[in-house]
């Protein structure tokens, strides 16, 4: 349904995008992952035809972008990061205005309507104004107007930014729902979020792509390694912490132990373990039988940045990020 | 042409949503008005000194209210295009609906021309308000309302031309008060231009003064169909509307 090949946008001084290539078979759902600036957005927008790449193809439900983007544009849903919805309008005016803008007319366009606000949760506020609606609902909003003339293909450029855990739950159940009929193409930096909606994952950093694989397989690479936070307090309120750390790596199957921080008597570890090895017992028993305190033990998420670590086998990830795509 | 209309509908739809069209058909329709008023006190006073000097001589609406008011309304009118202009584009781009636009199955030109019909709409609703006030003329006297016509397609002519200009500058940035002050500083410029002809015969002096927007109106207040004038502003605003095209690319391939 969506073919990229070496798909490569260059800016004056940067390149935003280098280089990038994958596939997504239709129905599926597909994570676009990476940092703040690593070049999701951008590549979203030349799959929308709204930048042209510098070089490279890519082709969108059988069109190519650059040859034929009127095409490309009517087979394709998009959500920008922030919906673009006008704050004077009413939301059913505003349906109404995209749908038109897409194609649709008369009887048609009330049925599609209809259809995406009881889809999107939305027919509550159909005559309220845009302005004035929570920022749960505009993104609802924003995903009505993207799939109102039933596209092949959705993109969505993070859905789930700045919404409460409830609605980010709701919009991924909407999001998963909607697979069935739709491609969707879904950016995130949240690992979580791919974990619980998308079927692949195509990672890319700093423009570049890292990996392109199933869930899966992805979660286990990620959890080859373990990873725990151990929270040590001594009996009588001081606590050496060369000795613990000590205690703790001679527990056997720990592969690092990282000293994090000290609070008044007590003191954080991160443990990290070898290979499928499960060692929280192990942990907890070699505290308690040296004789302090064990106050804390929890599996640490790996955290984005973590699985990055391991896919790039780069030691660190830099923390400055680009300079955020420019706003057109 | 379907895109079009859709995009105009949508453009009036905020203009009138939001006050701003309204607050412009008050202050054009008060300040039209006092001009109006003006005038006819000055008609008035002169016809009746006109009468008492003896020597009374015929007066002409057209020329002494209808012509002098038109020519006021092109110069009113450079200062409310950029209020009507200014938010076009910079608006989209500054809250990301242009990505909207810009994704949806619609060419450039079909939305930069929704955009600029609207505006011209916009401006015909301020002039509705001078014929509002032409209206009187006619129940008290007999104009001739051919002059008056034309006069009426000048201004036309002359905002699309200059509404064209507004457009395009709204391209450029997502500032809306940067948008409307260029928009009238240019307005500004092309109207002055033809100052220089005042004391330079130089070619280039008529060159500029050539360039001058309301110059060009001249020939339609006086009711004067002149296709000179006319190609002038399509030229312009084929030009300006141009121009907003190859911005609306460029923003594409730099953004």
């Amino acid at each position: 349904m969506i073919s990229v090949k070496q798909l490569t946008k260059r800016y004056a001084r940067t390149t935003a995008v280098d280089q990038i290539s994958f596939e997504v078979v239709k129905g599926q759902i597909v994570g676009f992952l990476g940092p703040n600036g690593a070049g999701k957005t951008t590549t979203m927008r030349m799959l929308t035809c709204f930048l042209p790449p510098s070089s490279g193809t890519a082709n969108v439900a059988g069109f190519d972008v650059l040859e034929q983007p009127l095409e490309v544009k009517k087979r394709i849903g998009y959500l920008p990061e922030t919906p673009p919805i006008y704050p004077e309008m009413a939301t059913y005016e505003y349906l109404r205005f995209v749908g038109k803008l897409k194609g649709l007319r008369g009887p048609e366009l009330e049925k599609r309507i209809d259809y995406v606000c009881g889809r999107c949760a939305i027919a509550d506020v159909k005559a309220k104004l845009l302005g004035k609606l929570s920022k749960g609902y505009r993104q609802r909003v924003g995903l009505a107007q993207a799939i109102i003339h039933n596209p092949d293909v959705l993109i969505l450029d993070e859905p789930t930014a700045g919404l409460d855990p409830k609605q980010i739950n709701e919009t991924r159940d909407l999001i998963k729902d909607l697979a069935g009929e739709h491609t969707i193409i879904l950016s995130t930096h949240i690992l979580p979020e791919v974990e619980q909606t998308c079927e692949q994952v195509v990672i890319i950093n700093k423009g570049k792509l890292v990996a392109t694989d199933s869930v899966r397989n992805l979660q286990a690479r990620a959890r080859g390694a373990e990873s725990v936070r151990v929270e040590v307090a001594g009996r009588n309120g001081s606590i050496e912490t060369s000795l613990v750390q000590h205690k703790l790596e001679q527990v056997t199957g720990v592969s690092r132990v990282l000293y994090k921080e000290q609070l008044d008597g007590r003191a954080v570890f991160e443990v990290e373990s070898g290979k499928g090895r499960l060692l929280r017992g192990d942990l907890a028993r070699a505290v308690v039988e040296s004789g302090w305190d064990l106050n804390e033990l929890r599996p640490s998420a790996m955290s984005l940045e973590e699985v990055f670590l391991q896919l790039t086998g780069t030691e660190q990830v830099s923390e400055t990020e680009k300079p955020e795509e420019v706003q057109a | 042409m379907r895109n079009v209309w859709i995009i105009c509908r949508k453009e009036l739809g905020s203009y009138f949503a939001s006050p701003v069209a309204y607050i412009l058909l008050i202050m054009f329709g008060v300040i039209f008005g006092f001009f109006f008023w003006n005038a006819l006190g000055a008609f008035v006073f002169e016809s009746i000194q006109s009468q008492m000097s003896g020597r009374s001589f015929p007066m002409n609406l057209n020329e002494w209210i209808i012509r002098p008011l038109l020519s006021n309304v092109s110069v009113i009118g450079l200062f409310f295009i950029p209020m009507i202009t200014m938010r076009l584009f910079a608006e989209e781009k500054r809250t990301g609906t242009i990505e909207l636009l810009a994704t949806s199955p619609v060419r450039d030109i079909e939305i930069i021309l929704g955009k600029w019909l609207a505006s011209v709409l916009l401006y015909a609703c301020l002039l509705l308000f001078t014929a509002i006030n032409f209206a009187f003329l006619f129940k008290y006297g007999h104009p001739d309302w051919k002059p008056l016509l034309v006069g009426y397609l000048g201004l036309l002519l002359q905002a699309g031309a200059l509404l064209a200009i507004g457009t395009f500058i709204s391209t450029l940035t997502k500032n809306q008060i940067i948008a409307g002050a260029v928009t009238f500083g240019v307005c500004l410029l092309l109207w002055v231009l033809e100052w220089v002809s005042g004391y330079e015969t130089a070619n280039w002096a008529r060159v500029l003064a050539y360039m001058s927007v309301i110059k060009h109106f001249e020939s339609f207040a006086k009711g004067v169909l002149d296709s000179k004038d006319a190609i002038f502003y399509i030229t312009v605003i084929f030009l300006g509307l141009f121009f907003t095209a190859r911005s609306m690319e460029s923003l594409r391939w730099r953004s």
